[in-house]
């Protein structure tokens, strides 16, 4: 099958085993912010499709631009920031939206899971007064309704004794417990959209263990379509069904799961697999590195953003960014030397 | 490799909380509640376990960083807290440390050639310039930095290099034992994976123990010897690295084990996890009997009423449990 250049309308034919329409569309997404030496780009011309009942992960380094996606996609973004592009969500732009056309959607058909719980929830506020604010301003609910419906669902992330727990602070709850709260206030209106950035990179390993449990049960019942943006390729193992890579701002390859992790074709997606210390393999000797430092997404560069550190550089990777490709599957490729073709018998 | 370099035995550490109105009980944090190990030269220990497991407080009560509660540290031969002001200071120049924040644990208004000379200055105030900086640039290539960057400035230098900077500010004095305290966990992971190899590197062609504290099981099996697992303050198990990863005994081992997502996702979603209930309790007030007990899958009515020994289950492999059942001990 030849690759052609990606384009909106390939795109959303693309992924076969996914007929139904995306419930959320991402088409040339760029997020740029002012600074006082000049203009930065933290994303770059990203698109991508988000299906119901799907997770999607999202994976990369620092500077990657993988939270601002999320933050752009929210209306989120710092006061320096602005996103150019086009997000369908539901059919409806959601880019470039002030922040009262977006509170309609935003904690209700949409919502978003922090890194960290401590910093996210208000401290100031018993967790019931949170959890029921989001109820009656987007479903009109009664206080009363809203609370029984928030003790269930503190229930229903397993947080013990919720009835008396929910009166209390966020301080009162330790790291896990605060980040089910935040779970628990992100899923109050049954989103079909559901963000979640870092979730448990806050947490020790048995408590993450516990969350992503948690999480991944959730999105099923929920049927919601679920972005996870981390760096962590084991959560990603774990959890998702599609991943995207990014570096420096740029989709570098997106496929299914098995693809990435068992057919990996960038320079970058095989770096990152091979610089990963595994637990259940003894790694003798060196690990596989990278070399040099990830980038810092600084003004605009003509070429691909890898190139500083790829073994495969050629003349073209820093003349020209190489188009991202997609074959019939929907699996996506942006590399001057790295073929798309299946090579698979 | 038989050699002790650091001998802990009993190490305990509390931290005293003030006291409760109307002169309530006096509590104390028991950080460190009775810890014991050797250290062999030449070895690399991970010393793995969650947050408030007291991993960070065993190092720095190890370097006499933070005072003690009771215990014995002994180095080299010598009790190390029977030690004067000059001779600890003495002793001092072969134990470094390496800090989770790589920019934080620099000074920001000295140049990087300032910062990794500072020990060499401290403990050999009578080298001359030239041979510091000699020194400094020597130890520069080591750690994979241009002497050329010398001049610079720690908030001109990414984490990754920051760590190198540290490094180097570590080994220029040739020490014996360097304490490694998440030296990774703040990096990306193409620059956690160069540090660590660094890291190795070094341990191989100085000679020196590395004390690795790390939550990270993944990067701990790469990188050490032996491994010890601490829980609110005690030794759940300790093991050789092949035989630890194997063979984890203590339930609370399993635990952790299971709970590290691995990158490959038929393995992982194949794996059988042991989930773990509620979280750390305090270790102000831990539960009486095994500290693990009230997350335990497997606690029995023992577990409340007798604390666990460290028991041995083959040769080095140590751990603190009711209920692993007694195997001969290979010889």
């Amino acid at each position: 099958m030849p690759s052609t250049p990606m384009s909106g309308d390939v795109l959303s034919e693309a992924r076969a085993t996914n007929a139904a329409a995306p419930i959320l569309s991402v088409r040339d997404l760029s997020v740029r912010f002012k600074l006082p030496q000049g203009a930065v780009t933290a994303v770059d011309r990203v698109s991508f499709d988000l299906h119901r009942g799907e997770v999607v992960g999202i994976v990369g380094e620092s500077g990657s631009g993988k939270s601002q996606i999320l933050l752009s996609l929210m209306g989120l973004l710092a006061s320096n920031g602005s996103a150019t592009g086009s997000a369908r969500f539901e059919n409806t732009e959601i880019l470039g939206r002030t922040a009262k056309e977006l509170d309609g959607i935003r904690g209700s058909a949409m919502s978003m899971i922090f890194q960290d719980p401590m910093t996210s929830l208000n401290p100031y506020m018993r967790v019931s007064d949170q959890l029921t604010e989001v109820l009656m301003v987007h479903q009109g609910k009664s206080q009363r309704e809203a609370l029984g419906i928030a003790i269930d669902l503190l229930d229903r992330v397993r947080i013990p004794e919720a009835r008396r727990r929910i009166g209390l602070y966020p301080h009162e709850f330790s790291g896990g417990m605060r980040q089910r709260v935040m779970i628990a206030m992100a899923l109050l209106c049954r989103p079909s959209l559901l963000f979640a950035d870092e979730p448990t990179t806050a947490l020790d390993v048995t408590v993450q263990a516990q969350i992503l449990e948690l999480l991944g049960e959730l999105a099923r019942d929920l049927d919601a379509a679920v972005a996870i943006v981390t760096h962590d390729l084991g959560v990603i193992a774990r959890l998702c069904d599609r991943v995207i890579v990014l570096y420096g701002g740029r989709i570098m390859e997106q496929g299914t799961l098995d693809e990435i992790f068992y057919d990996p074709r960038h320079p970058y997606t095989k770096g990152l697999l091979a610089s990963t210390p595994r637990l259940d393999e003894r790694t003798h000797g060196e690990l596989l590195t990278i070399p040099g430092q990830p980038r810092a997404a600084m003004g605009d560069l003509p070429g691909c953003p890898f190139s500083p550190r790829c073994a495969l550089r050629t003349a073209p990777c820093d003349s020209a960014m190489p188009p991202l490709v997609a074959d019939a599957g929907g699996r996506r490729l942006a590399c001057h030397n790295s073929p798309l073709e299946d090579r698979r018998p | 490799m038989t050699d002790t370099l650091l001998s802990v035995s009993d190490l305990k550490v509390h931290f005293p909380l003030q006291r409760a109105w109307l002169g309530g009980e006096r509590l104390a944090v028991r950080a460190i509640d009775g810890v014991s190990f050797d250290l062999r030269a030449g070895e690399t220990l991970g010393i793995v376990g969650e947050s408030g497991c007291g991993k960070s407080t065993l190092g720095r009560a190890i370097l006499r960083l933070i005072d003690s509660t009771d215990g014995q540290v002994v180095w080299m031969g010598q009790d190390l807290f029977a030690l004067g002001d000059k001779a600890l200071r003495a002793e001092r120049r072969h134990m470094q440390i390496i800090f989770q924040d790589p920019l934080a644990s620099l000074d920001p208004r000295l140049s990087v050639e300032a910062i990794i000379a500072k020990p060499l200055r401290t403990f050999h105030p009578e080298m001359s310039r030239n041979d510091v900086r000699k020194r400094v640039f020597e130890v520069m290539e080591q750690v994979g930095l241009s002497p050329a960057m010398a001049n610079r400035y720690p908030h001109e230098f990414s984490g990754g290099q920051c760590q190198r900077i540290g490094i180097a500010r570590a080994i220029i004095l040739r020490p014996k034992l360097i304490v490694c305290d998440e030296p990774v966990s703040a990096l990306d992971v193409s620059i956690q994976a160069q540090i660590v190899n660094l890291l190795m590197e070094l341990q191989q062609s100085l000679g020196l123990s590395l004390l690795f504290i790390s939550h990270n099981l993944a990067v701990v099996r790469h990188i050490s010897h032996r491994v010890m697992v601490l829980y609110l303050g005690k030794v759940m198990e300790i093991a050789d690295r092949d035989d630890f990863y194997a063979r984890p005994l203590h339930p609370y081992s399993q635990a952790l084990i299971s709970a590290v997502p691995i990158p490959d996702p038929r393995l992982e979603r194949a794996r059988e996890r042991i989930l773990l209930q509620a979280d750390l309790p305090s270790p102000i007030n831990p539960p009486s009997g095994c500290r693990f007990r009230t997350r335990c899958p497997l606690a029995s009515d023992i577990c409340a009423t007798a604390e666990p020994a460290l028991r041995a289950f083959g040769a080095g492999h140590l751990a603190a449990c009711h209920l692993i059942e007694d195997e001969p001990v290979e010889s």
